[in-house]
């Protein structure tokens, strides 16, 4: 017998033609200590030039540097999907004979795109509101190391409640197989011994095969990413591949076995980029919202304001930062309507799926 | 000066008519002009084989000081140099070593015998520097000990009854490692041998150089050699201390060509071609460490070892500690450290700031 059908099942295709519409936007900071092969690693990821009229200073250049925030935007289309793509480098980042604070402007660059994401969001015209907000930083580790070094620490310590990170191995081809393992269990227990937050790839789904998760378990386990990047082509006998060539053989940068370079793109690129935008949306820009709310308000709606960071109704006697108190509670109210009837549909929407489903059941039975 | 060891030549029983070979005079002696028509053979082209003799009883020291960040293979490389464990690694994955907040000097001796000649070589380690987030003056405990060693040696030197062979510990050469960023120097780099290079032999090397292609090597090196000479810091052979046009082609090359010579350490041996090597073994090869066309190991422990080690010395005796004695005696007004006239102790040497602990 035929079940009712509703037909917002094709809700998900609608919103897929709309985003495809609309274009995708992708912030990705790139960060670690300059010679890590982090240029060459994203003209492998995106298979683009970023970085052709790059002028690395001197080292004598660089004793008084300090660190540089550079933003590189390029637009990328594959599919009839385009993505705007937007990488943020850090020049100078652990190059100074002294690097003490020197992530605090990396910290401050996050906060202020969530900041500018604060007031666009709470302001008069939302139709058009641009997201600058970092969604991933790929922070580099070096391979010569025997883990994290202090600096590492103290810069991931610094953001990691503010961006998702994934920490990959530099110019990972400087490592025997059994260094790398080794190195990536030191990198993994370190960052549980200092309590630092990467991101976390979310579990695949249970009804997927075997196969798939067993592969998403590899992946997972391979976390950090030994990366090498290349963007040449070298003949190494039959088939031209993407590598670098050495008197002793050709490291092939999409040879799994080689290193983790399909790992990482398939994880970040193919599979996980709206969910980066999604974790940086819902939970740190959220924990930064509630953070700077809080440190507004007056001592009364403390309270309120920390218990439920997707509750706005304690934010009707906080006042928004920048903007008169009048318009703020009228923004707030509308916000809660909005929320509310958001709140209404979906629990009309799970009434009539029960329903549809107890009237099938029913006609089974008879 | 002959460099290295001398060749092996017959024995002549010639003795009582040759004076006592003396160890080498700091200052060569001019050559004394020969009446060519001596005819006969006189024999004192023996002295090489007698002071090879001397030389294999008395054996000699060697004191290699390695710096660099953590983890870029110096203890490896000297290892592999020396074909010993000399020095002990201070990474193993499941030991919980930590890396030290000030710089640490460790200086660990061995024997080593090869061909009747004992050399004790002493490998002083530098864990820590470079490893800090604030890496300020994290070279001045390394000064302050060659210094000290300079100092140590003057003390015995100036002494009214002196031993007949005052025991060496200074720093014959230091191998500075140098990270392949592949694009420059870093800051600390240039400081610290800026610093060091008036003081010590610096022979700087390029670490883990199995992550560059041959052009990235090239490129790389040509780069660190102009900011060398722009900075005006002379590694060693220095320029300055060419005492011949033999020797001025022979270095000139190895300065202008070969130097930093970009090295892969390894204490693992693998089969290549029926043969075992030293190597590292990739999924996408092996890397034969005495293979010159993977890297310029072997041209390294040649230069130190097989050619320039005696120079090392000489150079460490003759001009870097007659610089601190000539500054130190200078300092005191002419006068040794120590007891001066009448019965007036002299200041010892000013300690450098040790730099503080993060």
């Amino acid at each position: 017998m035929d079940k009712e059908y509703v037909g917002f099942a094709a809700l998900p295709n609608q919103l897929h033609r709309k985003s495809v519409k609309k274009g995708f936007d992708f912030t990705l900071m790139v960060a670690g200590e300059s010679g890590l092969g982090k240029s060459t690693l994203i003209n492998s990821l995106f298979l683009t030039n970023l970085y052709e009229d790059r002028q690395v200073p001197e080292a004598s250049a660089r004793l008084t540097q300090t660190l540089t925030i550079e933003r590189r935007g390029v637009e990328i289309e594959e599919g009839g999907i385009k993505v705007k793509l937007t990488l943020v480098d850090t020049p100078g980042f652990g190059d100074s004979v002294d690097c003490s604070d020197c992530w605090l402007p990396v910290v401050r660059f996050i906060e202020e795109q969530f900041e500018q994401y604060l007031r666009d969001e709470s302001g008069l015209n939302r139709k058009n509101i641009q997201d600058s907000r970092v969604h991933c930083c790929l922070y580099f580790i070096s391979p010569f190391g025997r883990g994290l070094r202090p600096l590492d620490v103290a810069f991931l310590r610094a953001v990691h409640e503010k961006v998702n990170i994934i920490p990959v191995i530099g110019k990972a081809d400087a490592l025997m197989p059994k260094e790398t393992q080794a190195l990536k269990q030191k990198i993994r227990e370190q960052l549980k011994e200092e309590e630092i937050n990467i991101y976390q790839f979310p579990d695949c789904d249970s009804d997927e095969d075997e196969d798939f998760k067993r592969q998403d378990a590899e992946m997972k386990e391979s976390i950090p990413f030994a990366v090498v990047g290349s963007c040449e082509v070298v003949r190494d006998g039959t088939r031209p591949v993407r590598g670098r060539r050495y008197s002793w053989g050709t490291v092939e940068v999409e040879n799994p076995h080689h290193c983790d370079f399909l790992n990482l793109r398939r994880m970040l690129v193919q599979t996980h980029l709206q969910d980066l935008k999604e974790v940086t949306h819902d939970l740190l820009y959220e924990g930064y919202r509630a953070r700077c709310l809080q440190s507004l308000a007056r001592p009364g709606a403390r309270d309120r304001a920390s218990r439920s960071k997707l509750s706005r109704q304690s934010a009707t006697e906080i006042p928004l930062p920048m903007l008169p108190l009048a318009d703020t509670e009228k923004l707030i109210r509308e916000k809660d309507e909005e929320l509310r009837r958001m709140q209404e549909m979906l629990e009309k929407m799970q009434a009539q799926m029960q329903q549809s489903q107890a009237q099938g059941e029913q006609s089974d039975a008879l | 000066m002959s460099k290295g060891l001398p060749e092996t030549r017959t024995d002549t029983a010639m003795s009582e008519l040759v004076p006592e070979p003396r160890p080498k005079p700091a200052v060569p002696m001019k050559p004394v002009s020969i009446n060519s028509n001596l005819l006969g053979y006189i024999g004192i082209d023996t002295i090489i084989e007698q002071m090879r003799k001397k030389t294999m009883k008395t054996g000699f020291d060697f004191n290699i000081m390695v710096v660099g960040q953590s983890g870029l293979g110096k203890s490896t490389l000297v290892n592999t140099l020396f074909k010993s464990q000399v020095s002990r690694k201070a990474s193993s994955w499941n030991r919980e070593e930590k890396i030290p907040k000030t710089v640490e000097i460790k200086a660990i001796g061995h024997v080593i015998e090869e061909g009747g000649v004992k050399m004790k070589l002493t490998v002083i380690d530098t864990p820590g520097f470079g490893d800090q987030i604030n890496n300020e003056n994290c070279w001045e405990p390394i000064e302050k000990y060659i210094n000290e060693q300079y100092e140590k040696f003057l003390k015995e030197e100036v002494n009214i009854a002196r031993k007949k062979r005052i025991p060496d510990t200074r720093v014959h050469c230091c191998l500075y490692f140098i990270s392949p960023t592949g694009h420059s120097l870093r800051p600390l780099d240039l400081e610290f041998m800026k610093h060091l290079s008036k003081v010590v032999n610096i022979i700087p090397v390029i670490a883990k150089a199995d992550t560059m292609t041959l052009e990235e090597k090239s490129e790389f090196k040509q780069r660190v050699r102009k900011e060398l000479e722009v900075n005006g810091i002379e590694f060693y052979p220095q320029k300055e201390f060419d005492e011949d046009l033999e020797d001025k082609t022979e270095n000139d090359k190895i300065r202008q060509e070969s130097m930093p010579f970009a090295v892969v350490g390894s204490d693992k041996e693998y089969q290549v071609n029926g043969k075992r090597v030293l190597g590292r073994k990739t999924p996408w090869g092996i890397i034969e460490v005495e293979n010159l066309s993977h890297c310029e190991f072997a041209l390294l422990r040649d230069f130190v070892i097989r050619t320039h080690l005696q120079d090392l010395k000489e150079v460490t005796h003759n001009i870097h500690y007659e610089t601190y004695r000539a500054k130190r005696l200078n300092d005191n007004g002419g006068l040794p450290p120590g007891e001066g006239l009448l019965g007036t102790v002299l200041p010892p040497v000013p300690a450098t700031p040790c730099p503080t602990a993060e």
